[in-house]
């Protein structure tokens, strides 16, 4: 009688806790989480992964440059099918979200770049830093900083993200696979660098060291020489 | 000898044809059709909803209803008109008439025949009160200038006047016939599926000449799109037969359930279509989809299939892939979190013959839409850079073989071609 009374509450006692082992596991309720669909090509930090220098970071860009390309993505002004896939049927303030999350994270930096040619690199600081006034190209610092970390809310930092992935956004650029809501500058500033040039801003850019806390510059800091859609 | 008898045969029956459908299009009094509520253009912007009008008739990035979305078929590319109500380049001349022609009979303003792409053999279905009101809706737009791109079909398919064989051979006009069996919500239900709905616009096998057979909902490969939409009625793919109705009308609104998620085309008709639908509307057509007949599966195709050997090395790779990189998310038995991360485990939808969906889930991952109730989904990640053809087929082929789940192995040679799938 005692043993089954006992064998009874045991059963009982057990109940719950057979019930908690059979639910489902536990999945955080996170953007985190929600986004690690993302992590497999940016990383869980949103660092961008090096096995493919295409897929750039993302963490640190400021929120309105994210959001305006994951739009972007959406509406097809860049062409790249498994983003617009994607991305194609989530709302604008889920991507809000999502841009504000990546904006957010400060994982460290890549270490800089070494063994470009003195001669490119010198062409490509006088170009960021100077641009060339008699090709009506404006200095890369002019809109994207004077630290070139971009500025808020929606231009992207230069630094710390990887150079052939910004030639590959250049020369998509050129060729019209990638557009801005216009006007759109960029395309106007791509369309006045040759090959070179590119090739030049690129590796001195590659070969900035990035302040571990580097940070977009404050909204409203530039004046912009140019009329840019999309980044106010 | 066997061509020019048929051409033989599409010769008499076109001529046949143009005598038996010169006939005025069918007039009469508006037929009593659903409940509307409010205004009769609040009510044609509802109807226009339903029919996913915005996505054949938009591209990405482009004016709503301005039309120019190529439409790929195995006969060409159709590019979609211009339905805005613009005078030059759009509907604006068009008289609630011929708006009426247009979806009743698939006939155009200027007299020619429509392509089937637009889902007229649905459409037809459709009673004259909802077609003035999506008329009157239309009218109300702002009109877009936007001239349409001529279509780029193959000879003898760009000849339209042949359409008429086609007409003969596969449409019947005429609005949909209540069945007296059954209830007045079931029938509101079968109303919706058959008629704006279109769902076997994708839901069914098209024949060589491209079109679908009345009312049904057997399943097919979309053609040039690859993705493959299941049978509505068979209990071995995405029958709904015994679900409940509250889980079939969950899928429907929010794009997840605890049976399973939406994902590829049907994401899109969810987010452009289904979850702006009443809660009636959904509900009877839950009711509809449910009671439909549980055919046995569609003829599975004819594949070179691994022999027993090769699928038990498959299920062990598949088992240790699975244990890696989607045990964290759908569980180790494969039941998936409700409404989060689908089950696996008796989800007929990777069971499916056509293998091409659960391939293309592996490869390219994806989110289910946002919707009021789903505002934030949960993402599955692409695995076309991580996971070789070989690694892809034996993981598929352990989630279609494990937890009691039964379907043939897929070999990488299926996967190889769900790489060259368009993506978008």
């Amino acid at each position: 009688m005692r043993s089954r009374a006992s064998l009874l509450s045991f059963v009982l006692l057990a109940a719950p806790g057979a019930a908690v082992w059979a639910q489902p596991a536990k999945i955080p309720d996170t953007i985190e989480q929600r986004v690690l669909a993302c992590a497999i090509c940016h990383g869980k930090q949103g660092e961008g992964i090096q096995k493919n220098e295409y897929y750039p970071r993302l963490a640190g860009k400021p929120a309105g440059y994210l959001y305006n390309q994951l739009v972007n993505f959406r509406e097809r002004r860049r062409d790249v099918p498994i983003m617009t896939y994607m991305v194609a049927y989530l709302s604008e303030p889920y991507l809000r979200e999502i841009a504000e999350y990546y904006a957010n994270l400060q994982p460290p930096y890549p270490a800089p770049a070494t063994g470009a040619a003195k001669g490119l690199l010198a062409r490509g600081e006088a170009l960021a830093t100077k641009g060339d006034p008699s090709r009506e190209i404006p200095a890369c610092a002019a809109c994207h900083g004077k630290a070139l970390t971009g500025m808020e809310p929606a231009i992207p930092g230069l630094v710390g993200v990887h150079r052939d992935y910004v030639t590959g956004q250049m020369g998509s650029w050129k060729v019209g696979r990638r557009k801005s809501e216009a006007p759109d500058c960029m395309a106007q500033v791509a369309s006045r660098l040759t090959p070179e040039d590119i090739a030049a801003v690129n590796a001195w850019l590659a070969a900035q060291r990035v302040a571990p806390d580097a940070r977009p510059a404050a909204a409203g800091s530039l004046k912009l020489p140019l009329e840019c859609g999309g980044v106010q | 000898m066997k061509r020019a008898l048929v051409a033989g045969i599409v010769a008499v029956i076109v001529v046949v044809a143009a005598v038996l459908l010169v006939r005025p299009a069918e007039q009469g009094a508006p037929a009593p059709g659903p409940k509307g509520e409010g205004s009769q253009i609040g009510r044609g912007e509802y109807l226009a909803l339903v029919g996913d009008c915005l996505a054949c008739h938009t591209v990405r990035g482009g004016k709503p209803y301005a039309g120019g979305l190529p439409i790929p078929t195995p006969f060409g590319t159709l590019f979609t008109p211009n339905i805005t109500p613009d005078p030059e380049t759009g509907i604006g001349k068009w008289s609630a008439e011929d708006f009426w022609r247009a979806l009743h009979d698939g006939i155009t303003k200027d007299g020619s025949y429509l392509y089937p792409a637009f889902p007229y053999t649905n459409y037809t279905k459709v009673t004259r009160a909802d077609s003035d009101a999506m008329y009157a809706f239309f009218m109300a737009l702002p009109p877009v200038q936007q001239p349409n791109k001529p279509h780029e079909m193959r000879f003898p398919y760009n000849q339209r006047q042949l359409l008429l064989g086609w007409r003969t051979l596969y449409f019947k006009p005429g609005e949909y016939e209540a069945n007296p069996k059954q209830s007045a919500e079931w029938n509101h239900g079968a109303y919706l599926v058959e008629g704006l709905g279109h769902c076997n616009g994708c839901h069914a096998s098209r024949n060589i000449l491209g079109a679908v057979k009345e009312d049904d909902i057997g399943g097919g490969l979309i053609p040039v799109q690859n993705w493959y939409a299941p049978s509505l009625s068979s209990a071995r793919e995405t029958g709904v037969g015994d679900w409940d109705v509250k889980d079939i009308v969950d899928l429907l609104r929010t794009g997840v359930s605890p049976r399973g998620a939406v994902y590829g085309p049907m994401s899109a008709v969810v987010a452009n279509s289904l979850q702006n639908m009443t809660l009636g509307d959904l509900t009877a057509m839950a009711v509809y989809l449910k009671s439909q007949a549980q055919t046995s599966a569609p003829e599975e195709p004819v594949q070179v299939r691994p022999t027993e050997q090769q699928t038990a090395d498959m299920m062990k790779r598949g088992g240790a892939i699975y244990e890696k990189h989607c045990a964290d998310c759908h569980q180790p038995d494969g039941k998936g979190v409700p409404r989060i991360y689908p089950p696996l485990a008796g989800n007929r939808s990777i069971m499916t013959p056509h293998p091409i969906n659960a391939i293309r889930v592996v490869l390219f991952g994806g989110f289910p839409p946002s919707t009021e109730g789903n505002p934030r989904p949960y993402g599955m990640s692409p695995f076309y850079q991580d996971l070789s053809d070989e690694d892809v087929a034996a993981v598929v082929t352990y989630i279609r073989q494990t937890w009691g789940n039964s379907a043939a192995a897929v070999s990488h040679a299926e996967v190889d071609r769900g790489r060259k799938v368009p993506v978008d």
